[in-house]
């Protein structure tokens, strides 16, 4: 007869090495959703105006459709539609990825937007092409407000990697299921898993929030 | 005495026109200046005189119009010519717009390394010795928020300094500052004026252009009414509305 302690001690290890497979489809899709959100914002902010539609298009349909969707789309549908092989971590980091970096495009665009006009202006009168002000003056600056953003984001992350366990993902969702399906002890894995969550969460947006004290411009609040 | 090659103009604005939606605020301006010339725009609020300083380096893109600069027209469609002419046109906001990134150092060194691609030590060396010049050493290392009004403007003159401007054109300079920060950028253009640079300069601050222009240019309505030397203008200006807005004017700031 296993008790609940017994059972969390036995599977902790087996556990814990999911929390790691859900670091890497966080992190993974995180940086990601960078790589891809910031040129989506750049173009939105400053490219031409059918550019601008396309990337209005792409943000719309990966926020305005669910995770288990967009997954089962992905994974079942359009990767085997076009003969590509993916492994379910592969397409989780993909569809979390595209999704973050939609939101992560918005979250930069603000950004940007709110650098002053003054400093694009600036550049440009020292002779700065637009693609040199953008990497030298406006980028170094929105970077820095985009960080609480992406404080958020990550807690966001975080949480929707739990989803794709509903791919098969070894995740530390789906291993807390498989354990407490074949054990019974539902209670004592759930509160486990979303204990260790919690955790994630709270030492992942520490880490950015010292970030953010670290980078923040000396004599603004 | 001046030899030939001095008496040709730095620059030349011919017939330069810019609407906003169906508003015109330039409707043909045309300006010329020598060498070590300082002309100073004035006129009412609205007059054109940034949308003008804007246009000469193409931050506001002119409807029409040419600008030569040492007699070679510029094609504002060619970027790299766009961005090779605007090194030797210093520009001066109102607001300094400085980089709120960098340092004051930074803010005078990134255009020698971006843009003029020096190395970095020499850039470093070169961008110091500007802020000396406008008094601001001991402040190389402060970011704009730690700076006063005054000592941001300075930066900024630096800034433009650094890449060995032809023509410096200085949009309100003063005009955002609180009145005991005036005099230390008044000193700084007036040294800059001293050693011979060309400079268009718009400004409320009457007193100060009277004692630095050769020429006060007035303004109003996207086009200029008249122009001449300052005493000429502020006191005996030909044309009447000239004469109303330099008396309102002189009566506000003071001969
Ligand atoms: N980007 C813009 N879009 C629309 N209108 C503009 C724009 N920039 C300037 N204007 C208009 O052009 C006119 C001239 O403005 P400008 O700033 O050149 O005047 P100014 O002579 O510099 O005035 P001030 O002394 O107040 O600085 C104003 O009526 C202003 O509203
Ligand atoms: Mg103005």
């Amino acid at each position: 007869m296993s008790t609940p302690f017994s059972v969390l001690q036995q599977s902790l290890p087996y556990l814990l090495q999911g929390v790691w497979v859900t670091l890497v489809v966080v992190l993974g899709s995180l940086s990601l959703g960078l790589l891809v959100g910031l040129p989506l914002a750049v173009g939105q902010v400053y490219g031409p105006r059918p550019l601008k539609r396309i990337i209005g298009l792409y943000v719309w349909f990966f926020r305005g459709i669910p995770l288990l969707v967009l997954l089962f789309l992905f994974y079942f549908g359009l990767f085997p539609f076009l003969h590509l092989d993916f492994s379910a971590f592969t397409v989780a980091i993909i569809v979390l990825g595209s999704i973050s970096s939609a939101y992560q495009s918005q979250i930069l665009r603000g950004a940007i937007l709110s650098i002053p006009e003054g400093q694009m202006k600036a550049a440009r009168a020292i002779g700065m092409s637009d693609a040199q002000a953008i990497v030298h003056i406006i980028l170094p600056q929105a970077l820095r407000l985009a960080i609480p953003g992406w404080s958020n984001e990550y807690s966001v992350l975080l949480k929707d990697s739990a989803v794709t366990y509903a791919l098969g993902v070894a995740e530390l969702m789906a291993r807390a299921h498989h354990v407490a399906s074949r054990t019974y002890q539902h209670l004592v894995l759930y509160l486990c898993a979303g204990f260790i969550f919690m955790i994630l969460t709270f030492l992942g947006t520490r880490a950015l929030n010292a970030l953010h004290r670290k980078v923040k411009l000396k004599g603004y609040s | 005495m001046t030899t030939a090659t001095d008496s040709a103009p730095v620059l030349t604005v011919e017939g330069i026109r810019k609407s906003f939606g169906n508003k015109e605020i330039l409707g043909g301006v045309d300006l010329s200046i020598r060498r070590g010339e300082i002309k100073v725009l004035i006129g009412p609020s609205g007059a054109g005189k940034s949308t003008l300083l804007q246009s000469i380096n193409f931050l506001v893109m002119p409807d029409a119009g040419r600008i030569c600069l040492e007699g070679r027209p510029v094609d504002p469609s060619d970027r790299k010519g766009l961005c090779l002419y605007r090194q030797q046109v210093g520009m001066i906001f109102q607001e300094f717009n400085l980089f709120d990134h960098l340092t004051a150092l930074g803010n005078v060194e990134i255009g020698l390394v971006r843009v003029k691609k020096m190395k970095r030590s020499q850039a470093r060396e070169r961008a110091m010795a500007e802020l000396e010049r406008v008094g601001l050493g001991v402040h190389a290392h402060k970011y704009p928020a730690e700076l006063s009004g005054g000592q941001k403007q300075r930066v900024s003159i630096a800034r433009a300094l650094a890449l060995d401007p032809k023509v410096m054109l200085l949009d309100e300079p003063t005009s955002a500052l609180d009145p005991e920060l005036i005099g230390e950028v008044h000193a700084v253009i007036r040294d800059l004026g001293a050693a011979g640079m060309t400079m268009i300069m718009a400004t409320h601050q009457i007193g100060f252009a009277r004692a630095l222009a050769d020429e006060i240019i007035f303004m109003e309505n996207g086009v200029v009414i008249e122009q001449g030397p300052p005493d000429k203008i502020l006191d005996d200006a030909d044309c009447e509305r000239t004469r109303e807005f330099c008396t309102k004017i002189t009566e506000l700031g003071g001969r």
